[in-house]
């Protein structure tokens, strides 16, 4: 919520720093890349991603001059591109094999490294306390981290995680567009998270730059 | 008794569905007693908090603040 009034704070009325978005190639170019990145991780068709990245880049940049600056305008671009890929997987629904889905999930993972045989944690894998965490935000070095990480969850799950949180469909949508049940759903939602989060510890928060 | 396995699966669905009164008691009186899931509980919500803020650009902003 704090999230929201800092975004609606930032987009206020346009500035001069608006005419020259639309000339700066290498925003554009990144902007591009990085939503082609989400759209394709969400869609998994890399022709559907192009057209979804197409028409929300259009869309947006159409009124690129009532922006207040990049970050205005990319979170404009971002909710225009995930109502599309919303509606082409609502389209897609069923074009998934579910069971090809579960499958996947089901095979025994690595999870035994993180728990002991009674499903306590395992003595080094305790989660520890994150320092920071909301610096880590606004480092850039951080986002490399986290896209790597996000990059390493076997591919399912990490579509379901970025469905439920980066396009933040509700369980029953991701569950109907999928055709997943919800328990399948919240086993995959789970794996995703202790993953990444076990992830961005190791990387980040316990070995990175920052002392304990 | 729930185990950390269950726990942690729980803390998971906790951001995507309204836990019941007795899942939110165990889950109480688990967390009193283990660092390790009071850790991980908190970050469910550290994780929902970075993917709301990638999407809104923060990765590509290297440091650079808007305004």
């Amino acid at each position: 919520m704090s999230d929201i009034a800092a975004v609606s704070g930032s987009s206020g009325g346009p500035r001069p720093e608006h005419t020259s978005l639309l000339n700066d190639t290498e925003f554009l170019e990144s902007l591009r890349r990085q939503m082609l990145k989400f759209a394709t991780l969400q869609l998994s068709d890399a022709n559907l991603a192009e057209d979804a990245v197409q028409e929300a880049l259009i869309g947006a940049l159409k009124n690129a001059g009532s922006f207040a600056g990049r970050a205005a305008l990319k979170t404009w671009v971002f909710a225009i591109l995930k109502n599309k890929i919303a509606d082409v997987l609502r389209q897609k629904k069923r074009m998934i094999d579910a069971s090809s889905l579960l499958r996947e999930d089901e095979e025994d993972e690595d999870f035994s490294a993180l728990f002991d045989t009674k499903g306590f944690w395992q003595a080094e894998e305790h989660p520890a306390a994150w320092p920071h965490p909301e610096e880590a935000l606004r480092e850039g070095e951080f986002w490399l981290v986290f896209e790597t990480c996000l990059e390493k969850l076997p591919g399912n799950q990490a579509r379901v995680f970025m469905m439920r949180e980066f396009v933040e469909l509700d369980s029953q949508e991701i569950c109907a567009t999928i055709g997943l049940s919800i328990s399948n759903l919240h086993v995959m939602l789970h794996r995703a998270r202790l993953r990444l989060r076990e992830c961005l510890e190791n990387h980040w928060f316990v070995e990175g730059e920052k002392p304990c | 008794m729930l185990n950390c396995r269950e726990v942690t699966r729980l803390l998971s669905e906790s951001q995507d569905r309204t836990l019941g009164l007795t899942e939110r008691m165990t889950l109480k009186i688990h967390l009193m007693m283990c660092t390790g899931c009071r850790n991980f509980g908190v970050q469910m919500d550290t994780l929902r908090q970075m993917a709301r803020a990638y999407v809104k650009g923060a990765g590509d902003r290297h440091g650079k603040q808007d305004e």
